[in-house]
């Protein structure tokens, strides 16, 4: 089942509607509502390698819905920590619980002040009304 | 800025929620509430899809049998009236204009239902013919208890003129799903009556998404996809649809190239790694994908491309280059599903 649609005050967002939850010096990220929503169901995830280097506003992955595949757009830069491995065999996960179970990896920051530059929940609400 | 054209079901589809996205010039419901439901809705009981979208093109008299035997590749003299036939419109290189059903309406009289963005082009080529397409709606009822939904009985490839829940329509025993069931022409006005109708009887409706999802699993050629005017139907499989006994546009092409045998041919498979193959892939010695996507009933990723012909047997392992990742596939019999005889 899909989720209804949220977001969460917490987290913070990049315009590529990806979130990032920060926690010292390791963001888990993942993508939002209205991203899962727009790709529709998602069948694979294509992660990227533990311990390779992501760079803010970059690639570092796939998602692909029964009819398209998509970039993973990271929020923030750093070196990829923990890739979920339960969404490899259960990547509608990422649909069903985009904030949750649904998170792609955690990233441990190499340039924390960049979290500055990410938009607040009601930054992001703004720019999907403009969409 | 284009505008896009509606069919007569576009409110319809706006107050089911569905998801509508530019296709071919037109805005179509790509789903309406998610493509796996939709695609199993059609394998095991019935979807309605709007393809209103789609062009019809009218030859009435005047020697159109003879116009069109010599132009369409399959043979006409096997149909009679209230007969369909499935075949393609070829140019001189033997490649494929479009490819259509004829309905056979009388002796020198024909119905062409053909690809919404090929109207133009196969107007051209069959310059006697006289586009229809704005008279149409056309609704397609497809699924194992489509026809019985609807109370009606109907041979695969007929058609007649019937009054179906209420509308009159021409009811012709085709479709693209791999499925029984039946499309319904009507006209324009009568579509939105004849929707709801349908959807009354407990038929979901089905966006493009499914019915692109569903045609692959079948191994339906899609135009843009495996065919084109630069392919030839020998080369995608669709030999079976060429009467090379008879002249057409480009035959000696297509002769010459069954004779000697195509250098690529169009075969089908399945991933043995993970990922999802998509059009335009290229296939490792040769060829490329032609469409792909995550079979929502085998629960499998799926594929067809051309590779050369060496590599075309059933079994032999293929390497699919996913966006610079090699992955390995296994080319397996057409099609991927096929449904049980009743």
């Amino acid at each position: 089942m899909a989720a209804d649609e949220s977001y969460p005050a917490e987290l913070k967002y990049h315009s590529e509607h990806d979130w990032a939850r920060v926690e010292g010096d390791v963001a888990t990220v993942g993508v939002t509502w209205y991203a899962q929503d727009a790709l529709g169901e998602i069948v694979h995830f294509e992660p990227p390698e533990q311990g390779s280097t992501v760079a803010k506003d970059e690639s570092y992955g796939e998602v692909e819905s029964v009819k398209a595949v998509s970039d993973l757009i990271a929020p923030l830069s750093g070196e990829v920590a923990e890739v979920n491995q339960a969404l490899l065999d259960a990547p509608e996960t990422i649909n069903e619980d985009p904030y949750g179970g649904g998170w792609l990896i955690r990233i441990r920051l190499s340039e924390p002040a960049e979290v500055a530059g990410l938009m607040d929940v009601d930054a992001y609400r703004k720019l999907l009304e403009e969409q | 800025m284009q505008t896009l054209r509606r069919t007569p079901l576009h409110d319809r589809h706006a107050a089911l929620g569905a998801r509508l996205v530019p296709f071919v010039g037109w805005e179509m419901p790509v789903q309406y509430t998610s493509i796996g439901e939709e695609h199993r809705a059609v394998r095991t009981t019935a979807g309605v899809f709007d393809v209103s979208h789609m062009g019809q093109l009218d030859l009435d008299g005047g020697g159109a049998h003879e116009y069109l035997q010599a132009r369409l590749s399959n043979d006409l003299d096997r149909i009679g009236p209230s007969q369909a036939q499935y075949t393609l419109l070829t140019n001189e290189r033997g490649g494929v204009i479009d490819d259509l059903i004829a309905y056979r309406r009388g002796p020198d009289s024909y119905l062409l239902v053909v690809n919404a963005s090929n109207v133009e082009p196969d107007h051209a080529a069959l310059p006697d013919a006289r586009d229809v397409s704005h008279e149409w709606a056309l609704l397609a009822v497809q699924g194992p208890q489509a026809l019985e939904r609807l109370g009606i009985e109907l041979a695969p490839f007929t058609f007649r003129e019937e009054t179906v829940l209420g509308v009159e329509c021409l009811v012709a025993g085709t479709g693209y799903t791999g499925e029984r069931g039946c499309e319904l022409g009507c006209a324009p006005d009568n579509a939105p009556r004849l929707w709801d109708a349908i959807l009354e009887r407990g038929v979901v409706p089905c966006g493009l998404g499914a019915r692109d999802t569903l045609r692959l699993e079948a191994c339906y050629p899609l135009h843009g996809n495996e065919i084109s005017p630069e392919r030839t139907p020998i080369e995608a499989g669709l030999g079976w649809a060429c009467a090379l006994d008879k002249d057409f546009t480009g035959v000696g092409v297509l002769r010459a190239q069954k004779e000697k045998g195509p250098a690529q041919k169009l075969v089908a498979f399945v991933m043995e790694d993970k990922g999802i193959p998509r059009q335009g892939m290229p296939v490792e010695g040769g060829g490329e994908v032609t469409s792909g996507t995550l079979s929502p009933f085998l629960e499998q990723a799926i594929g067809l491309a051309f590779v050369d012909a060496a590599l075309a047997e059933p079994g032999t392992e293929i390497t699919i280059d996913l966006r610079g990742r090699p992955r390995r596939a296994r080319i397996v019999k057409k099609p991927f599903y096929k449904r049980e005889e009743t």
